[in-house]
């Protein structure tokens, strides 16, 4: 079975889409036909230049609509989510208590040179996000945020030194790679420490999605809009399981 | 429109800042920091590398034994000129290159130290003197529109890149450029050096990149017929020496805040308290106005909940900044549009708190920042959140407009985000210009009583902050949920007590200037 679809504009199949975009050159008549001609180029038809401007000297603004005639098979597809264990802050820590028999040890941090904690304290912090309790107020979480500009090794030595499960680290800022380059490093160096298999590891950021943490190695990723219940569900069920077969050794 | 608010209390929490600020303040005047010292060698004409491109400035500091740096580097450096006759720069130069080193010069006496460094500082002085003469002039001759300056960033981590985007935001209408630094720079306890085209989420701030994007602005300036002002960030580990390097190249507003490095980027706080005076001295004596930061009380919690701690904020801001000497039309007060979109008359609170601040500082340049927080990668809503935000910033007589981006969350904004930001803000306060002169407020009414109780949990604040002592308050969480402790943080190794005779020459001027 395979089901196609294009963009809608109002009539099935028409494949309207919208773009906008600026141009290097100076507006004039011939700088909207070479937006349209762009436009053209990257495989749209009906090209419509619908609003084209100047918004500094050498420089002009388009609004173009335009429709495609590609599609896609939707059926084709396959987004791995890494927040499907829906559970509450009470149901958690009855997880947890029950499957765990102690207290998780969460250690996160924006790591690198970025600043931005605006995600990991969401997440983290007693006060959590969208009325969704963050990890510090579980009872059965000990949730330690090492804040912003934390570098993947100092991380990593605390992992070790506090015998910490389960480590988040975030990343705003994208430019030049960084955020991929750091998320990297700190599961290299997780790996080079041995302590790869003993941590859940996850990262999150608004550009993360759970496919690119697979890609880097990581457990899950958590993009933007992640509720604190999603993380601390998805790292109580996976120690759970990764401890269930040592239990059974024993 | 008017508030009703109790100016009584308004008065209680300028004693309690004053209250708090006190003893900070006598702790700041028997310390130095390394960063404080280095300002002076750059003041004084200093700069440049190693070879191992370690700043000159920070390699003369560093070599000093610590008994000769408590004393202040001028003193040292002073014989040296003295002994050597040669210039500072040259001086700085041969002791960069280790072609001599200061323990050599230990014969000249004090007095000849003082003598060889006078003209100097004198010669500095004036150079400050005369950038901010030339801003006067220029802002005589090529006026600024109408209040808020539309202010936006540029931050593309090149500054040749930099320089092109502010030119076209400020054909757009921008009236004040920022240049974001790079991620990071505030960590570090040294200012790169020379133009720089490699950086992340932003551009290193260096003495070269100023001049650069100075005159570049200048030119834009004169060919707009207005005055485009250059800002740049003052926080971090180096709070002195980039206000040192603002004074001399001509920015015209820096970041400047008594506490946002120790509660969001855990430097130590005393090296901040003693960072930020000596930093806001210059900023006063240059012209510069300064931006504090209380906007990252909101974005890293609830915007709701924090307002009277961005209040508080904006008290203590004002008390050390008027012991530093600056006047209120310098002091750049934060806040920000940073409620949840999604709570009932959120606008009326942002309304409030907006206005709240107006009215108990009535001539200071406040700045305002736009929503982040609540920003998603829907571009559309986002640029209706940014039209509400616009339209408070023109209704409550707001001095500085931080335009908000429609891509806000997505990317370090793009030429084209830059210029819809403009084209939204300079619609909505255009088509609102005297919207606030019209209003009256329902005595009473929902944004009143907002007011009050802001007004009123800021002082119940103040009072705590005051009856534990400034260090202990930030040490037991009481600003933003973080706790710093006194001895903790980053650059704490480069504080130190000053030692009988300790000299600082520019500290002593500039203190004589702006008391005349």
């Amino acid at each position: 079975m395979s089901k196609i679809v294009r963009p809608y504009g109002d009539t099935q199949d028409d494949g309207k889409i919208q773009l906008s975009f600026t141009l290097p050159v100076e507006w004039s008549e011939a700088a909207d036909e070479a937006a349209r001609q762009l436009a053209g180029k990257m495989g749209f038809n009906d090209v419509q230049v619908v609003d084209g401007r100047p918004i500094a000297t050498g420089f002009s603004f388009f609004v173009v609509y335009a429709s495609t005639r590609e599609g896609v098979d939707v059926e084709g597809i396959a987004a791995p989510s890494a927040g499907g264990h829906a559970m509450s802050m009470e149901e958690v820590d009855a997880y947890v208590a029950e499957h765990v028999g102690r207290k998780i040890r969460v250690a996160g941090a924006c790591i690198g040179t970025d600043a931005h904690t605006v995600g990991i304290d969401a997440i983290l912090n007693m006060k959590g996000y969208k009325g969704d309790y963050g990890l510090e107020r579980y009872r059965m979480f000990e949730a330690f945020n090492l804040g912003s500009q934390v570098a993947p090794e100092e991380l990593v030595r605390y992992t070790k030194e506090h015998g910490i499960d389960a480590l988040l680290a975030s990343q705003v800022v994208t430019q030049k790679g960084s955020d991929i380059k750091n998320f990297t490093r700190l599961s290299e160096l997780l790996e080079a420490e041995g302590l790869r298999d003993r941590v859940v590891l996850i990262c999150g950021g608004p550009r993360v999605t759970n496919r690119l943490a697979g890609e880097l190695g990581y457990d899950a990723g958590f993009g933007r809009g992640t509720l604190p219940s999603a993380v601390a569900a998805f790292i109580a069920v996976t120690l759970a399981e990764r401890l269930r077969p040592r239990v059974g050794a024993r | 429109m008017e508030l009703n608010i109790d100016r009584e209390r308004v008065a209680r929490c300028r004693e309690l800042a004053s209250a708090i600020v006190a003893p900070v303040e006598a702790f700041i005047a028997a310390h130095s920091t390394v960063s404080v010292e280095r300002a002076v060698l750059r003041l004084l004409g200093v700069d440049g590398v190693t070879p191992d491109e370690v700043p000159i400035p920070n390699a003369i500091v560093d070599s000093l034994p610590d008994h000769e740096r408590r004393r202040g580097v001028a003193l040292a450096f002073g014989k040296a000129l003295a002994e050597t006759g040669l210039e500072p720069a040259a001086l700085g130069e041969a002791l960069g290159l280790r072609r001599c080193a200061l323990e050599q010069f230990t014969h000249a006496p004090e007095g000849a130290a003082r003598g060889a460094l006078g003209p100097h500082v004198e010669a500095a002085l004036r150079r400050i003197e005369a950038q901010r003469e030339e801003r006067a002039r220029a802002m005589a001759r090529l006026p600024q529109l109408p209040p808020p300056l539309l202010y936006v960033i540029v931050a593309s981590g090149n500054i040749y890149e930099d320089r092109s985007a502010a030119v076209a935001a400020a054909e757009a209408g921008a009236q004040v450029i920022a240049v974001i630094r790079s991620t990071g720079q505030s960590l570090l306890d040294f200012v790169p050096f020379g133009p720089t085209t490699e950086g992340f989420g932003g551009t290193y701030a260096t003495q070269a990149n100023f001049a650069i994007m100075r005159a570049a602005l200048d030119e834009a300036g004169e060919r707009l017929g207005r005055y485009v002002m250059l800002t740049n960030y003052a926080s971090g580990l180096c709070m002195p020496e980039i206000a040192a390097m603002a004074a001399i190249e001509r920015l015209d507003m820096l970041l400047n805040d008594s506490m946002y490095g120790i509660l969001f980027r855990d430097i130590n706080m005393k090296r901040t308290f003693v960072d930020q005076h000596f930093s806001r001295m210059l900023n006063a004596y240059s012209g510069i106005i300064i931006n504090t930061g209380e906007d990252n009380y909101l974005t890293t919690a609830d915007a709701v909940d924090q307002a009277p701690a961005v209040l508080a904020s904006q008290f203590i801001n004002e008390e050390f900044a008027h012991r530093a000497g600056l006047p209120d039309d310098q002091i750049g007060l934060g806040d920000a549009y940073e409620i949840n979109p999604d709570l009932e008359d959120s606008f009326l609170y942002q309304v409030a708190q907006a206005q709240l601040a107006r009215e108990i500082f009535p001539h200071a340049a406040l700045k305002y920042m736009p929503p982040t927080k609540h920003m998603t990668g829907d571009v559309f809503k986002g640029h209706l959140i940014d039209a509400m935000f616009n339209l408070t910033s023109v209704m409550t007589g707001q001095s500085i407009h931080l335009c908000g981006m429609l891509t806000e969350a997505i990317h370090t904004p793009f030429l084209g985000d830059r210029a819809l930001a403009l084209e939204n803000a300079r619609y909505i306060m255009s088509t609102a210009r005297h919207l606030g002169d019209e209003i009256v407020l329902r005595p009473g009414g929902t944004i009143e009583r907002r007011a009050s109780d802001v007004l009123a949990a800021s002082e119940s604040l103040l009072r705590r902050v005051s009856e534990t002592g400034l260090m202990a308050a930030i040490q037991s969480a009481t600003f933003a949920d973080v706790s710093r402790s006194p001895d903790g943080g980053r650059g704490f190794e480069g504080v130190f007590a000053r030692a009988d005779g300790y000299f600082n020459p520019f500290e002593d001027a500039l203190r004589f200037a702006v008391a005349s």
